[in-house]
């Protein structure tokens, strides 16, 4: 009746994952309850579940990833202090803890917290900055959502039901073949995943087609802005790359669950195969991330400088360089399979040749620092600090991309130190310049300023104390996922990374004690122009927050930095502003199609990774009658009269009137 | 005419691919075209099949003609039944097919490319099994 599921699937005998998964369950209760007895549930059903607003879909996506970086993050405090304790000792984590703890952490930060982050600032910032109102797929882009939010819940579902993963975040095989892993460990993983991938996938195809297809009248594709540009290019190798990952996965699955043999030892499979495919599809992940992060230091440093980005164009050129690269040099995951040193050296050359335009980026972000008037708020403070600590991740990268180093190197903390280096450094401190950029943009407040510092400080003194140490075990040959050691010479080293650690979690408590404070402080933080940072693209043209129509006319864009462009010509006619003339909006009708499908397809994924067959079926149907509900509704969308927009519109320009003359009284 | 019409129409004069011609005043002439394509398709799927099991033709020359045929079909149904075009309105899609060929050519030589070295270098893991025997 159940499958596989018994009583035993619950660890009633391990205290650590009992207590963490009774504490979440009671805060989940909590929340639930709190929501139901103060009636929050209609509103949040209307506003937020069921909408298919870009903003709110894209908020959404934000939220997940910050708690999902909660959990991530709290397997990394377990991970350093069991090497903290375990010199010579068992530490507190059994292996088989252990390696579930290292497997979920790098699976949650990759795919539940850095890909919801990056789509969520995408979802929200592209539609404002091509003036326009939503994606081209509105409904889809909710689906995609929420499918994303059904792989972390299974993920997290495995902390209390069953098992995670022990085979690190990417499953190898013969290790995760039924033969070595007979537990739905790697099944909560490859469900997890194929579900939330299928997400990714349509969310990438909506932003392709929004990018290429739907602009404000002007704006042509070399009048984005880079952010935009990143986008498509990040958008672009979501939909090549990510079907790379559902057939490798597939595949696996196919192995486990039907007797196949792709990566089996036996009966002709190669295991080597999957380490092939794998990385064809996590190389160009990597730039799936970065680039985004890439568009948003191009924003906020030009912001935050007051100068247009140096070299736009070059800077066009260069994302889509890497665009391409992206596929060449997948290779360089794993020299030491040994395919050779003709095979290893192109491999090994094309890495360091894609380490070329990324220079090209960060010399034009020097350039346009140069001779700006630079103000360092929190978003340029993450700029900054991305600056120096992503060069330095970015050097270490290419030191590993010369064969014989990576033959010294692979598989140790040095590679550990220097992923980390990029994917916090970079794609992390890109995500929270965003989220403090665009937040005044989102909720009509900013976040608070001093608190951002203090908490911009602990997490790049945390990272460097935490992953320095790291690079130093690497060369003294300390390798990655160790449960315990008995090598006096890393003790020191591992107490120390702790120690930073300990330094990121005051940074990650500071930045919820931020937002706690700023929504409580949000009338003395209220911004009323729209345009909190004299930003130069068109999301700031309109309220804080946005109406759901985002723009009331769409912007007439004549040039690049479309907004600027507007307000220099504002102030040199010094003209009263024009009366517009308003019509009526049509806009996509809110629809519960992407959570009732979530809704199914958790169902789905739960039953298949236990092996309860009848509730496979009842899964799948529910998603599919879902599907043809949606398809055969009557009404997509709904008007909004043109006085409605008149109002609207004309409340908020009165509102922006009186902030800047309260400004210029004040000053 | 409105700012936001003028916009709406511009969005529309870049019109997804098939849906060019929406009033139907070149209904029969699409429907010419797809039955084109259709009698193409066929023609060159039943020649597959043809040669497949012919002796009329050199025998080791068969999958290099399955091949030939192969390419002949994705050509006549990117043409007749995906639009793809060299017009003016159609550079995406052509860019986008040119991506997806470039990425699938990197893909399949590049996993070829390796696989073979690592085999020609390491010892392929079924003979390593038989050799532990």
């Amino acid at each position: 009746m159940l499958g596989k599921l018994t009583w035993a699937a619950i660890p009633l005998d391990q205290p650590i994952p009992l207590v963490a998964s009774g504490v979440v369950g009671l805060v989940l209760v909590g929340v639930l309850g709190l929501i139901v007895v103060k009636g929050w549930l209609p509103y949040l059903w209307r506003e937020w579940i069921t909408s298919v607003d870009h903003k709110r879909i894209g908020i959404m996506y934000c939220l997940l990833a910050l708690v999902m970086l909660l959990r991530g993050f709290s397997d990394a405090l377990l991970m350093r202090s069991q090497q903290a304790l375990a010199y010579q000792a068992p530490g507190f984590l059994p292996p088989e803890h252990y390696n579930q703890v290292f497997s979920a952490h790098g699976t949650l930060m990759i795919f539940f917290v850095s890909m919801p982050f990056v789509i969520g600032l995408m979802n929200f910032a592209v539609p404002l900055q091509l003036g326009i109102r939503d994606v081209a797929f509105p409904t889809l882009n909710s689906v995609s959502f929420w499918l994303t939010a059904t792989g972390a819940l299974l993920v997290n579902i495995s902390l209390v039901v069953g098992e995670f993963a022990r085979t690190g975040w990417l499953p190898y095989p013969p290790l995760s073949e039924l033969t070595y892993s007979p537990g739905v460990g790697v099944d909560y993983y490859l469900w997890a995943l194929q579900i939330s991938g299928v997400g990714t996938l349509m969310s990438g195809i909506n932003l392709v087609t929004t990018i290429l297809k739907i602009h404000a009248p002007g704006m042509t594709y070399l009048r984005m802005p880079m952010f935009c540009w990143t986008s498509l290019a990040s958008n672009l190798l979501i939909v090549a790359a990510f079907p790379i990952l559902t057939a490798t996965l597939a595949m696996l699955l196919l192995d486990r669950y039907l007797g196949f043999h792709f990566f089996t030892n036996e009966a002709g499979g190669n295991a080597m195969m999957f380490m092939n495919l794998i990385w064809a599809w996590g190389h160009p992940e990597v730039y799936i991330l970065i680039l985004p992060a890439f568009g948003v230091f191009s924003e906020v440093v030009s912001t935050f400088s007051q100068k247009p980005l140096f070299g736009y164009r070059s800077m066009v050129g260069a994302t889509m360089v890497i665009c391409v690269l992206a596929f060449s040099v997948w290779l360089h995951h794993f020299f030491t399979m040994g395919a050779g040193g003709d095979v290893n050296a192109i491999f090994g050359i094309l890495s360091m040749i894609i380490a070329v335009p990324t220079g090209v980026k960060v010399f034009n972000w020097l350039f346009t620092m140069y001779g700006g008037r630079v103000t360092f708020a929190p978003p340029m403070l993450w700029a900054v600090g991305f600056m120096v600590t992503f060069v330095i991740g970015g050097m270490t990268g290419v030191l590993l991309a010369v064969p014989p180093a990576d033959f010294v190197l692979h598989n140790s903390l040095f590679l550990v130190a220097h992923f980390h280096n990029v994917v916090i450094g970079g794609v992390l401190f890109g995500a929270f310049a965003g989220y403090t950029y665009w937040f005044p943009k989102a909720f009509g407040f900013r976040l608070d300023e001093r608190l951002g510092k203090w908490s911009f400080w602990c997490w790049i003194g945390g990272f460097y104390l935490a992953f320095m140490p790291l690079y130093v075990l690497g060369l003294i040959g300390m390798t990655r996922r160790m449960q315990h050691y008995d090598v006096a010479a890393w003790r020191p080293w591992l107490l120390i990374a702790g120690v930073g650690a300990l330094l990121i979690l005051a940074g990650i408590i500071l930045q919820v004690a931020q937002l706690v404070i700023s929504i409580r402080n949000r009338e003395s933080l209220r911004d009323l122009t729209g345009d909190p940072w004299n930003g130069r693209s068109l999301e700031w043209a309109t309220a804080s927050p946005p109406p759901a129509f985002n723009f009331a006319v769409l912007p007439e864009v004549a040039g690049e930095e479309a907004y600027w462009s507007i307000k220099e010509r504002a102030r040199e006619q010094a003209q009263a502003e024009e009366e517009l003339s308003y019509a009526e909006i049509e806009m996509p009708r809110n629809s519960p199609t992407g959570f009732i499908c979530a809704f199914f397809a958790t169902v789905m994924g739960f039953a298949l990774i236990w092996h309860i067959w009848w509730m496979v079926a009842l899964g799948a149907a529910g998603a599919f009658a879902t599907f043809v509900v949606f398809a055969w509704r009557n009404r997509s969308e709904y008007v909004i009269p043109a006085a409605e927009v008149a109002r609207v519109d004309r409340a908020y320009r009165a509102a922006r009137r009186k902030a800047y003359a309260d400004l210029q009284a004040a000053q | 005419m409105s700012q936001a019409a003028q916009g709406r129409d511009r969005h529309h004069a870049d019109t997804a691919p098939g849906d060019a011609q929406r009033d139907g005043h070149d209904l029969a002439q699409g429907v010419r075209s797809y039955l084109i394509g259709l009698g193409l398709a066929v023609l060159l799927t039943a020649v597959s099949f043809f040669v497949a099991g012919t002796s009329l033709v050199w025998q080791p020359s068969i999958p290099v003609a399955l091949f030939v045929l192969a390419i002949a079909q994705m050509g006549v149904h990117l043409v007749f039944f995906l639009h793809i075009t060299t017009g003016p309105d159609n550079v995406n899609n052509v860019m986008a097919l040119a991506f997806g060929v470039l990425i699938v050519i990197l893909l399949i030589a590049g996993s070829l490319w390796i696989m073979s070295h690592l085999n020609h270098n390491m010892l392929p893991m079924d003979r390593l099994m038989q050799m532990q025997r």
